[in-house]
């Protein structure tokens, strides 16, 4: 099992702050997940994970390795992710998109193993895709290719999985289903989700950011209080227990105007 | 998909070796036999098979070979180039590779320039001209994050228009009326200047293109599911994106060098290919080739015989062939090239 630690991060795009100083860590086998308001960076730092972008300063790690200095194929084989533009222009069977996940492991035009092709039909099986497995993935729903991805994802075997909103185009069924297939896949996890309900149900801890710093970071409870939310996403909430698991809910009415968004301050880390 | 591969090899022998045969003046597939034969094997023919040994083996092999190895080149340089920039309709001139051939061919015959090279100056002027026009179209594209499919097709369009320009005023004050008959002949595509001295440069640089990209099938693979996705997942995507572009526009430009601008088979034989074997780069980059070599064989068969002694020009006839071939396949099947279905 692997962890992986954000130090320091920060990522300007010509002169824009995306991510300040952002630190947060996630440890063997823990699922982590980042909310907050749409451009308050959480993207940007999951992008700096699979290396889509360099850091502007500070460092990821994964098990004390720097990944910018590990190759593009070393680092494939530790960190998977699920973009959001992961779509295919090309239509191939969902088969071949999942085997392509073999590619970092894979050398030139080499076929796959046995060994190879059985982790692909595992894959497929637990993401439920296996029925699909010759079609073209051009043809299938928003949900279907999301799960298609998920398998591909699997089957790059790495220690550490980053997800960029994968709850989009689901319906709640398969939106349950991918996130509990996330904390049954023993991997650790770092996950961008945006419905508050499903990261509090989903997550071990919960980092929350806006405007491209970390404002809070700990157990659901801890992060999701009403008055935070009030002040992150100038939203009135009321924050209640799930009655049977406890977990926090956020339960909101369309009437409550939403507030004016205070400028956030800059505050500690609590629960860091 | 083996059993498909050889059966489009043999195929191909066959178209190649039946164009040999034909032509303005048929020569029995026995003949064409033996002359090919004695040519191979160095032996001899009595006095009156000269002429006829002269067409086939001067003239026709060279060209019905070149028009094999172009067709394979454009086929392949196709595929790579539709998966490079992500675009269904883009072409293996896309990048205004054509255009700048062109105008460098004209350029160099006008001026007189690169005396040294002898006849080989103006298809040196085409290549460096296209090389010139595709590393204007990814400098200019370029911006701080990185090159991105969309803004090279764009630039290479905008670019094209440039260079048909610069063609355009390098004729209008040209002191010979050669120029006309010579810029035809760069943008509607013609094999009938090929000889064996100038077959095996391109051969090889089209051979050598293809096997490179064959062996990149993984990658290109890769990068049709993004270039995030494609990092995600190996592949460095900047850097094999540049890499492949340059292998494409070497193998563009020594075809154009040889054969001017031959359009539509780079853009539709990629795509019939996709609906025969499916999208899988590995398979696409062995079939495509073939195919694209067996169509232009026979499209320069045709073109070379329909209105004998007249020859039509090449994209005339890869068009007329093309398209009823790609509108039978794509209503047939379904298929489907990017997010819309």
């Amino acid at each position: 099992m692997t962890e992986l630690r954000l130090e320091d991060l920060s990522v300007r795009i010509g002169d824009r702050r995306i991510v300040r100083e952002l630190s947060i860590e996630a440890r063997s086998g823990e699922v982590i997940g980042l909310i907050g308001p749409n451009g308050s960076g959480k993207s940007t730092a999951l992008r700096c994970v699979y290396r889509a972008l360099t850091p502007s300063e500070g460092v990821v790690r994964v098990d004390g390795d720097d990944v910018t200095r590990l190759s593009a194929r070393a680092a494939a084989k530790r960190v998977a992710a699920l973009t959001q533009d992961g779509t295919a222009d090309l239509d191939f069977t969902v088969a071949e998109l999942v085997a392509l996940g073999r590619a970092p492991h894979r050398r030139g035009n080499r076929p796959l193993t046995e060994a190879e092709r059985e982790l692909c039909r595992d894959a497929m099986g637990r993401t439920d895709v296996l029925h699909l497995a010759e079609r073209g993935v051009l043809g299938l729903s928003g949900g279907e290719r999301q799960r298609v991805m998920l398998a591909r994802a699997l089957v790059q075997q790495p220690d550490i999985l980053v997800l960029d909103e994968p709850t989009n185009h689901l319906d709640l069924r398969h939106q349950l289903a991918l996130l509990s297939q996330l904390r049954t896949a023993n991997l650790t996890i770092v996950v961008v989700l945006h419905d508050l309900n499903l990261a509090a149900a989903a997550c071990d801890r919960l980092g929350l950011l806006s405007e491209g710093r970390l404002v809070a970071v700990g157990t659901p409870p801890e992060v999701l209080t009403a008055e935070r939310i009030a002040r992150v996403y100038g939203v009135d909430v009321v924050v209640t227990e799930h009655p049977l698991t406890g977990d926090p809910q956020i339960l909101f009415t369309l009437d409550a105007p939403a507030r004016a968004l205070a400028t956030p301050k800059l505050e500690g880390h609590p629960g860091c | 998909m083996p059993l498909l591969a050889v059966l489009l090899t043999v195929v191909l022998a066959g178209s190649v070796f039946l164009a040999i045969g034909l032509g303005s003046a048929v020569i029995a597939p026995a003949d064409t036999a033996r002359y090919l034969w004695a040519s191979v094997t160095g032996g001899v023919l009595p006095a009156e098979d000269a002429t006829r040994y002269q067409i086939i083996w001067q003239i026709r092999t060279p060209r019905v070979l070149l028009a094999a190895v172009v067709g394979a080149g454009l086929a392949a340089v196709g595929v790579a180039i539709q998966a490079l920039v992500r675009n269904a309709l883009a072409d293996p001139f896309i990048l205004g590779v054509s255009s700048g051939g062109s105008a460098g061919a004209v350029a160099v015959s006008l001026f007189g320039a690169l005396p040294v090279l002898g006849m080989h100056a103006v298809s040196a002027g085409a290549f460096a001209g296209a090389l010139l026009a595709t590393v204007l179209v990814y400098t200019i594209a370029r911006t701080n994050s990185g090159v991105t499919p969309l803004r090279l097709v764009l630039t290479g369009v905008a670019l094209s228009f440039g260079f048909q320009a610069l063609m355009s005023v390098l004729i209008y004050f040209a002191p010979s009326g050669e120029a006309t008959s010579m810029v035809l002949f760069w943008t509607m595509g013609s094999f009938g200047a090929a000889t064996w001295g100038s077959l095996p440069v391109v051969s090889v640089i089209a051979v050598a293109g293809i096997l490179v990209l064959y062996g990149f099938s993984r990658p290109l693979d890769v990068l049709g599911l993004g270039d995030e996705s494609a990092v995600s997942m190996g592949v460095d995507a900047a850097g094999t994106r540049r890499g492949l572009f340059a292998v494409t526009a070497v193998m563009t430009g020594a075809m154009v060098a040889v054969s001017g601008t031959i359009g539509f088979v780079g853009l539709v034989i990629p795509h019939i290919t996709r609906m025969l074997v499916g999208a899988t780069h590995g398979r696409v980059l062995r079939i495509a080739p073939l195919l694209g070599a067996i169509l232009m064989v026979w499209v320069d068969l045709l073109a070379r015989t329909l209105v004998a002694p007249r020859e039509l020009p090449l994209g005339v006839l890869t068009a007329l062939i093309g398209v009823p071939v790609f509108i039978v396949l794509m209503r047939k099947r379904r298929y489907v090239f990017g997010g819309t279905s």
